[in-house]
């Protein structure tokens, strides 16, 4: 048996300045907090315990699962966020006004999160940030409270999963899909406690969007932290973020494992979770003709520009069947979006674009749900209720079966030679 | 919380994978609610009775992967309001978990007393000895690490903060 150590356990080691091993307590100091809309809620707790942030350029804040404030109670909760910023000096604040977007886009693309760091955020989604070689975790709101007053944490360290990744994905399939077989091998808490690494030459062969898609799903299994084993992909990202000043870790050769799975990204199939649980995969071709009532593409999950690529690439000079939203992540991708004359796509094809953000998807704004309707949406939960009314149902799918179901008004499957998923050679 | 006290309610039985959207959907999350209004909301798209059977004290019993899903810490907050006195499960979705402790709420594993309980029936939770006590046999569960003991001693992560904060002033003094 290898005596090397997990991605997990050489990042804690690292910041916690002694050897450690899964299994282990250790307190750590964060490189960067994340937090939302709760921001107001932690201002409220963090005033109970102190008056000063321990450090107000490690503290980031976007506004995004409400936005614009749907009613005066959502607008009260932006306006305590607003005041807290600018007492506490929090220089990485993004009001509406700022080029925001939704926090796990924000942390990737404006170099926040970077190989090596160490992230917690008030979000179970954090964990998307590991697509850059961070160690991310989701946290409470108390708990962010607590760590914007003395700046550390206690972490158990976890095992670890190991996701060894070969082969390339058929045209059509996305990362997206590879993900939901994932979810459905593991079980929604098959990851629970652990760590999940994702690797091999599948995983280099993704763009960097795709594997936040892969990592941002890491919680749906329960993992505590998601994480890819950082490339030349990464740099090239992290130039453009204007990351700088890490230093990159990655797991020993002999690591020791909880668990291996390998896989051939030639075995997926476009594919769906079925109501109402992310490991209810099937196959997209075995629910074909479901019919839908709402079609959305957007969310932390994919709502990248390479996913709106993907999804445009469908939808071009063609009338979606049912009402279609689109939420770009950010405003620098809606910025990229517009240059690529995908709005206009999208726009001619009959759908709803929306200002960056994440409403629906939580149920919170933007395209929520009525009683007995369906929705095929590229998001991450399809829970009972997740996206308005209790008795409405969510299939999750790629951008481009979401795209081609919405064109159909019911579930259907892309076929095209020329499609290629979001994978770059 | 103090874990000389023993817990002692009705038994009310859940699934596997309850998630927190369900326990706290997602349209009362991004707003400030009383800690009243938070409760009336707790269970709304499992249990729709649960307000009503629920007395001060009772335990929830859970299968696998009990509060599985977002961070939402109201889904734990609006069972404390509820007056919840411990949630017992065969296991936890990992933030849930440690946002119960952050709160001070007792979250127990022990998957051989949930297959054992039946719902409605009274059962008591011992954590200095750390059995679960039902009409079926008492169970023993793996207690806390002595580290998250003492955050759990402390009354949770505020409290906990506040020493932490007050050691570290002395200390500077």
């Amino acid at each position: 048996m290898g005596m090397g150590k997990t991605f997990a356990e050489k990042i804690l080691s690292r910041k916690a300045g002694r050897e450690v091993r899964a299994g282990d307590i250790v307190v750590v100091s964060p490189d960067y907090c994340i937090s939302h809309e709760n921001s107001a809620s932690i201002c409220t707790t963090f005033s109970s315990l102190t008056d000063r942030v321990w450090d107000p350029s490690k503290i980031v804040i976007t506004l995004d699962h409400t936005v614009p404030a749907p009613a005066p109670e959502y607008a009260n909760g932006h306006a305590v966020i607003r005041r807290f910023a600018k007492e506490q000096g929090l220089c990485h604040f993004y009001d509406l006004n700022c080029h925001g977007g939704i926090c796990h886009q924000i942390i990737c693309q404006e170099g926040y999160s970077a190989p090596g760091r160490l992230i917690v955020g008030a979000d179970s989604h954090t964990c998307t940030a590991g697509a850059l070689g961070a160690f991310a975790t989701g946290i409470g709101r108390s708990e962010m409270a607590s760590v914007w007053a003395c700046g550390e944490i206690w972490l158990k360290v976890p095992e670890t999963i190991r996701v060894y990744v070969t082969g390339r994905l058929k045209p059509g399939v996305c990362a997206k899909d590879f993900i939901l077989y994932l979810a459905g091998l593991l079980g929604a808490g098959g990851a629970g406690y652990k760590c999940l690494e994702f690797d091999g030459p599948g995983i280099g062969r993704m763009t960097v969007a795709d594997r936040m898609t892969l990592c941002n799903m890491g919680i749906e299994m329960d993992a505590k932290a998601a994480v890819c084993r950082p490339d030349e992909k990464t740099e090239k990202y992290l130039q453009e973020a204007g990351a700088s000043d890490y230093t990159a870790i990655w797991a020993d050769e002999d690591a020791v494992y909880k668990r291996t799975l390998e896989i051939d990204l030639a075995d997926i199939v476009p594919a769906v979770a079925k109501p109402s649980r992310v490991d209810n995969y099937a196959p997209a071709r075995e629910v074909q003709g479901e019919e839908i009532d709402q079609a959305f593409i957007g969310a932390c999950t994919n709502g990248r520009i390479e996913d709106l690529r993907a999804a445009a690439a469908v939808l071009a000079g063609r009338q979606v069947a049912v009402r279609t939203i689109i939420m770009p992540a950010s405003c620098k991708v809606l910025e990229q979006a517009l240059a690529e004359g995908l709005i206009q796509t999208f726009v001619a094809a009959g759908c709803t674009v929306m200002p960056p953000g994440c409403g629906p998807c939580v149920g919170a704004s933007g395209g929520v749900l009525g009683d007995g309707e369906c929705c095929i949406s590229t998001s991450n939960r399809n829970f009972v209720g997740r996206m308005g009314s209790r008795r409405s149902r969510v299939y999750l799918a790629s951008p481009i079966t979401v795209a081609a179901s919405a064109l159909e008004g019911e579930i259907s499957c892309w076929e095209s030679e020329e499609q290629n998923g979001t994978e770059d050679f | 919380m103090d874990r000389r006290e023993e817990i002692r309610g009705r038994a009310w039985k859940y699934g596997d994978d309850v998630n927190t959207d369900v326990i706290y959907p997602g349209r009362y999350t991004y707003k400030l609610l009383t800690d009243e209004e938070a409760a009336s909301h707790a269970l709304e798209d499992l249990d729709p009775d649960f307000g009503k059977k629920m007395r001060k004290g009772d335990i929830l019993v859970g299968g696998w992967n009990w509060g599985v899903g977002s961070a939402r810490e109201q889904a734990v907050k609006c069972l404390k309001f509820k007056g919840v006195g411990a949630i017992l499960a065969k296991s936890f979705a990992r933030i849930y978990f440690r946002n119960c402790l952050n709160e001070g709420l007792f979250a127990i594993a022990c998957p051989e007393a949930v297959d054992a309980i039946q719902d409605g029936e009274e059962i008591s939770i011992d954590f200095e000895k750390g059995r679960v006590v039902t009409p079926a046999g008492e169970f023993p569960f793996e207690k806390y690490p002595a580290y998250v003991m003492g955050l759990v001693e402390a009354g949770g992560i505020i409290p906990y903060t506040k020493e932490k904060l007050k050691n570290r002033r002395e200390e500077r003094a």
